[in-house]
C-alpha cells in the first residue's frame, strides 16, 4: 500500500539544517495497521505528513496504491489525497459546523452531489455512533466524540488508506481504547491500510499488526509487533517495550533474599511467554517433573492481538543441576529464559 | 433649545453620516476583505506562499496608512473627480473614506484570519481542498466573529474620518459640528452633533458584539 524509499526531509530554519528523516525505507502492506512509535521529535510525525506530502520530501520516493506520490502536480495530489483520510491529535474540527457539517465537509470538497452526501454523512455518523449528536457543535463534544467525528469525516470518500497522527495522544486511558477499537473495527470491515504513529507502546500493543521504531530520524527497527515485544533488537525499542510490560524489577529483589547453603541453590529468572505456551500450566508441571521451589515475585500477562503474552520473575530454588535441568525444560516449552542474577 | 430648524438639520446630517459610513464600510470591504486574505494566504508557509506579492501589497497598505487622513483627503481629490465628478459633498465623501479604509480593513482582516488554528487549514489540505475551498469554507466561517467585530471597528473608525471629511464640505455630522459649532462657536448644536455620535457609536459596537457573541454562542 505504502512503499518508502531512501526518504529524507530537511528543514532549514534559521539557515541551519535540520535533518527530520534520514534515508528511511518502509513498507506497509494493504490491509494491515502499521505503527510508527518514536519519541517526540524522532520524525514520526514528519514522516506521516510526507505521505500525503502536507511536508514535501527533500529527496527519496513514496508509492501509495502503486503511484509515486512526490511528483504528482496539484490536482492529482487533491484528488490523491482525497482518497487518504487523516485523522489528528487534536482532532482539528470546524467549530463553525456542526457535526453533520464536519462530516459532510470532505464529500463537499470532492464535489459529491448534495443529496448523496447527506446520505452518506447519515452512514457515517451511524458507524462512528453519533447520529443522535449530528447538530451539535465541536465544542459540545468529549474528546472521545471529537475523535469520533474526526474518524467519520477522515473516512467520508471511502479512502483506502488513514493516516493517523497521534490521533489518542490526546485522550484519556479509557477513551483511547474506545477509540482504538473502532480504528481496529473499521480496518477488519473495509480492509482499510492504518498507518498511525504515537508515542505509546499500548498503542501498537492494542491495535497494530506491525511496528517501525524510529529513532533519531532514522527507522531502527521494523517487525511484527508480537516480536518487537518479545526481542526488542534495539535499545529504544526494548525501552518501549518496557513501558508496557514493566520488566524493572526492584531492586532489594535482585539484591536476593534467599541464600544458598551449598546443597541448594537459588536463581533469579525471568520467563517470557508468547502465544500458546502463555496458556498451559508450564510452570506447575515443572514443579511436579523437578524437585524444586518457585517463588513467583512478579508476573503479568497482557494480549497483544489476542495472542497471550507475558513475563514472569521467579527465584527458582533447588539443587544446582536440577535447576539447569528444570531451566532447560522451560525452554523446550518454548519460553524465553534470563537469568537475571545468581542469588 | 430642541427647535424644529436644529432637529431637522441634525436628521439630515445624521442621515448623511449613516449613508457615508455605511457605503464606505461596504466598498472598503469588497476591496479590503480579498486583500487581507491575500496578505495571509501569500504569508511564508501559508497555502499560496508568494514572497514578492506578500512583500508589495504589505508595504502599500502600509503607505497608504501612513498618510494623515486630511491630507489624503486632499491628495486624492483628482480620483474623486475622476470617479464622482465632484470633490464637495456626501457621495463624493465616500471615495476618500473608502480608499483610506482599505488598508484598515485588509490589515483587520489578515490579523483575524490568523487566529485560525493551523490544524484546521493542514486537516482541509488532507482532504484534497483547494485553495478557494479553504479560504471560503475554512478560513472565513471560522473567522467569522472576529470579522463582525472588525466591521463594526472600521465603521467606527469611518465615523471619525467621515467627521474629517465633513470639514472640507463632506456633509454629515462632521460639516454640521465645523460650520455651526466651530466656526460660529455655537454649543447648541455642537453638543446634540456629538452626543448624536456617541450613539452611533455605540450603537454600531453594540451590534457587533452582539452578532459576534451570537454566533460564539452557537459555536458553544
Amino acid at each position: 500500500m505504502i512503499e518508502i524509499k531512501n526518504l529524507t526531509k530537511i528543514f532549514t530554519v534559521a539557515k541551519q539544517k535540520i535533518t527530520a528523516l534520514d534515508d528511511v525505507s518502509l513498507t506497509v502492506k494493504k490491509g494491515e495497521i502499521f505503527g510508527i512509535i518514536g519519541l517526540s521529535g524522532a520524525g514520526k510525525s514528519t514522516l506521516i505528513r510526507c505521505i500525503n506530502m502536507l511536508e514535501k520530501p527533500t529527496a527519496g520516493s513514496i508509492m501509495v496504491d502503486g503511484r509515486e506520490i512526490t511528483t504528482f502536480k496539484k490536482h492529482e495530489l487533491r484528488a490523491a489525497r482525497q482518497k487518504i483520510g487523516m485523522i489528528f491529535q487534536h482532532f482539528n474540527l470546524l467549530s463553525s459546523r456542526t457535526v453533520f457539517g464536519n462530516v459532510m465537509f470532505p464529500l463537499e470538497i470532492a464535489k459529491v452531489p448534495h443529496r448523496k452526501a447527506v446520505k452518506r454523512t447519515l452512514e457515517l455518523l451511524e458507524l462512528v455512533g453519533l447520529t443522535e449528536k449530528a447538530e451539535a457543535y465541536p465544542s459540545q463534544l468529549s474528546g472521545g466524540q471529537k475523535q469520533r467525528v474526526g474518524i467519520a469525516r477522515a473516512l467520508a470518500n471511502n479512502p483506502k488508506l488513514l493516516l493517523s497522527d497521534e490521533a489518542t495522544s490526546a485522550l484519556d486511558p479509557q477513551t483511547t481504547r474506545s477509540i482504538l477499537k473502532l480504528l481496529r473495527d473499521i480496518n477488519s470491515k473495509f480492509n482499510l491500510t492504518i498507518l498511525l504513529i504515537t508515542h505509546d507502546m499500548n498503542v501498537i500493543k492494542e491495535v497494530c499488526d506491525r511496528v517501525a521504531v524510529i529513532d533519531n530520524s532514522r527507522i531502527v527497527e521494523v517487525g511484527d509487533v508480537l516480536n518487537v515485544f518479545a526481542a526488542p533488537g534495539s535499545p529504544v525499542a526494548r525501552s518501549f517495550v518496557e513501558t508496557v510490560i514493566g520488566k524493572e524489577l526492584p531492586t532489594e529483589l535482585l539484591q536476593g533474599s534467599g541464600t544458598g547453603d551449598g546443597q541448594t541453590e537459588a536463581v533469579l529468572v525471568r520467563v517470557a511467554f508468547i502465544g500458546a505456551s502463555a496458556g498451559e500450566p508450564v510452570i506447575s508441571s515443572m514443579i511436579r517433573k523437578y524437585d524444586i521451589a518457585a517463588n513467583i515475585l512478579y508476573g503479568n500477562i497482557d494480549r497483544i492481538k489476542d495472542i497471550p503474552f507475558g513475563n514472569l520473575t521467579l527465584e527458582l530454588s533447588g539443587p544446582s543441576r536440577v535447576l539447569q535441568d528444570a531451566m532447560d525444560y522451560l525452554r523446550s516449552r518454548g519460553l524465553e529464559i534470563e537469568v537475571l542474577n545468581n542469588v | 433649545m430642541f427647535d424644529a430648524w436644529l432637529v431637522e438639520r441634525l436628521l439630515l446630517a445624521t442621515w448623511e453620516t449613516v449613508y457615508m459610513v455605511v457605503l464606505s464600510t461596504v466598498f472598503s470591504y469588497l476591496l479590503g476583505l480579498p486583500l487581507g486574505v491575500i496578505l495571509v494566504v501569500t504569508s511564508p508557509g501559508h497555502i499560496m506562499e508568494n514572497k514578492p506579492i506578500n512583500r508589495v501589497l504589505g508595504w502599500i497598505i502600509n503607505a497608504v496608512r501612513s498618510i494623515p487622513f486630511i491630507i489624503f483627503l486632499i491628495l486624492i481629490i483628482p480620483i474623486t473627480r475622476l470617479l464622482v465628478g465632484t470633490y464637495i459633498g456626501t457621495v463624493a465623501s465616500i471615495v476618500p473614506l473608502t480608499l483610506a479604509a482599505i488598508p484598515f480593513v485588509a490589515r483587520l482582516v489578515e490579523t483575524s484570519l490568523k487566529e485560525i488554528e493551523w490544524g484546521l487549514i493542514e486537516a482541509a489540505l488532507s482532504m484534497g481542498a483547494g485553495t478557494w475551498s479553504i479560504i471560503t469554507k475554512v478560513m472565513l466561517p471560522e473567522a467569522k466573529p472576529s470579522l463582525i467585530l472588525g466591521v463594526a471597528i472600521t465603521a467606527i473608525s469611518l465615523v471619525g474620518y467621515s467627521a474629517m471629511a465633513g470639514i472640507v464640505g463632506g456633509g454629515g455630522l462632521g460639516t454640521l459640528a465645523y460650520y455651526y459649532g466651530y466656526q460660529r462657536y455655537d454649543n447648541s448644536i455642537m453638543w446634540p452633533t456629538v452626543i448624536v455620535l456617541i450613539i452611533l457609536v455605540q450603537g454600531v459596537q453594540m451590534l457587533g458584539d452582539n452578532l459576534a457573541q451570537r454566533i460564539n454562542k452557537k459555536r458553544g
